[in-house]
């Protein structure tokens, strides 16, 4: 099942060096993104607003990051005409650049709410709470960006099955908070943005699925959104 | 002409080597893909062509289906275009070309010693890289085919005849005040199209092309192209084309030969965005040339 796609050098070696170009580019966009989420944890594990204006620059040079990959995406089709293998990367590629550019969002609005926590002990310890959430997810953008490097579809679907225990947990941080809304009704605003928070960890899981999901697109031409990891398994076999 | 005894091959029995062209043995040679179907315009089973002792084209096994435009790519020296003019004999005008295997239009064997390959050529015309209008009107090129094969009884039938195929060819507008005029006067698009207009005008079942906009500008090329869609209505065309967007917007199979070998057919969409095998892969990402 693990297929791998051996990448063979074009004709035009400057052809080659756009494609290089591109996933080097989506790469270090990647890593920007690591280190936002990485700045992030920081944040809610130390409340310390440092961390959280890293992450907030980090954020613009994400942003940029995604509008020149794009632009580069958008010159490649217009004069190379890519097929195949080479139109595949592509798409995946302007795809998961703009799933990275939202992990970023939703990074920089963690980060935001820590920030308007700092002087709130409650809600300080509410977040400390979503740290093992955070480094699930942390961990789960890391193999992620290393299947999208090495395109290869087994560790996209153990990715997939990964993102899936991380639904599981964020399920039990919702109920966790649920109970301590019920128990302390004083402070349900404050457990409401943690909630907001938990939510937007799990995002970033759900949107390392989808570059996963771009990657067997890209290695098997196959479509396999909307698929359940044991049809999954089956197709890719 | 030499016949090797034909198998019954069944549709589809041919196909389905290894899954993801990028396991395929590249010195394997297995057509992969969907070669073959009921009821097919054209078949080929088996054919080899030989130039002297040089072989050109390896055991063939390929249908083209009726009313179907299907394209054939391929690197130079391939032998796309060998393959080609099997189809309406024109490489009988070569002395050191022989051909051997089975083709069938409908059914029949066109290399039948019954059959006239004069008429076959009307029925499987052809339309050349250069646009080649005689050095006659524009009338004449298109009634002189017509006329040969006594397609009319008079000559407002043959006016009507020539009408209607340049109509069918989007020349009418651009030609109908001058058609006593030199065919040669025209642009190359114009001739090109009149070289097609030539080969309907005989009511022709199949018209294969090769590589018929490779002479002209984009915008000729687009009317050619958009002339192909509309005439794939009502005929079967075999295109041979180096461009490899051509192929992808003008046909709905795609054939993909290498060193005399037919690696793969598929559908076009398919072709491009995931072809089976890795020589075809290799081919249209321009990993080889």
């Amino acid at each position: 099942m693990n297929e791998e796609i051996k990448i063979g050098r074009h004709i035009s070696s400057q052809f080659d060096q756009e494609l290089d170009e591109v996933r080097s580019r989506v790469l270090k966009m990647g890593g920007l993104v690591e280190a936002q989420l990485e700045k992030t944890l920081v944040a809610l594990r130390d409340g310390n607003s440092d961390a959280v204006a890293d992450v907030a620059k980090t954020d613009q040079k994400v942003n940029q990051l995604e509008m020149d990959i794009d632009e580069e995406c958008t010159q490649i089709l217009a004069r190379r005409h890519p097929a195949a293998g080479d139109l595949r990367l592509i798409i995946a590629t302007t795809k998961s650049v703009r799933d990275l550019e939202r992990m970023g969002d939703e990074a920089q609005r963690v980060a935001g709410m820590i920030e308007h926590a700092l002087d709130n002990d409650i809600k300080k310890k509410y977040y400390k709470g979503l740290l093992s959430l955070g480094e699930h997810v942390k961990e789960l953008l890391h193999s992620t960006l290393d299947t999208y490097a090495r395109m290869e579809t087994r560790s996209a679907v153990k990715n997939i099955r990964m993102d899936k225990s991380i639904d599981e947990e964020y399920g039990r941080v919702i109920i966790k908070l649920m109970d301590r809304m019920k128990s302390d009704p004083d402070n349900i605003s404050d457990a409401l943005d943690v909630m907001w928070a938990a939510r937007s960890l799990e995002r970033i899981g759900d949107h390392c699925i989808n570059i996963c999901e771009n990657v067997i697109f890209l290695v098997e031409g196959r479509d396999v959104r909307h698929t359940e990891i044991d049809d999954l398994k089956e197709q890719l076999s | 002409m030499n016949m090797k005894i034909t198998q019954d091959i069944s549709v589809g029995s041919i196909v389905h080597g290894d899954q993801a062209g990028s396991d395929t043995n590249p010195d394997s040679y297995v057509t992969v893909g969907s070669p073959l179907m009921e009821d097919p315009k054209m078949r080929v089973r088996s054919v080899d062509v030989f130039y002297a002792k040089k072989q050109a084209i390896f055991d063939v096994n390929f249908d083209i289906g009726r009313n179907e435009v299907v394209s054939m790519i391929g690197p130079s020296g391939c032998g796309k275009s060998t393959f080609l003019r099997c189809l309406n004999r024109m490489n009988d005008t070569i002395d050191i070309c022989k051909v051997s295997g089975e083709l069938l239009l409908d059914g029949e064997d066109i290399y039948s010693k019954q059959i006239d390959v004069v008429e076959l050529r009307a029925r499987v015309g052809m339309v050349f890289q250069k646009p080649n209008p005689f050095p006659k009107s524009i009338y004449e090129n298109v009634a002189y085919g017509a006329r040969i094969h006594g397609l009319t009884d008079n000559s407002v039938q043959l006016d009507e005849l020539v009408e209607q195929s340049l109509i069918r060819c989007g020349l009418w507008d651009e030609v109908k005040d001058r058609l006593s005029e030199p065919a040669t006067g025209l642009s190359g698009g114009q001739q090109q199209r009149l070289c097609i207009a030539r080969a309907i005008a005989v009511n022709p079942e199949v018209i294969l092309m090769d590589e018929p906009c490779s002479a002209l500008d984009p915008i000729a090329t687009a009317t050619v192209e958009e002339l192909i869609s509309e005439l794939s209505k009502n005929f079967t065309i075999a295109i041979v084309t180096h461009s490899m967007q051509q192929a992808a917007r003008v046909s709905q199979r795609t054939a993909y030969f290498h060193l005399g070998k037919l690696i793969e057919v598929n559908d076009t969409a398919q072709v491009f965005t995931n072809p089976t095998h890795k020589l075809t892969e290799e081919y249209i990402t321009g990993r080889i040339g």
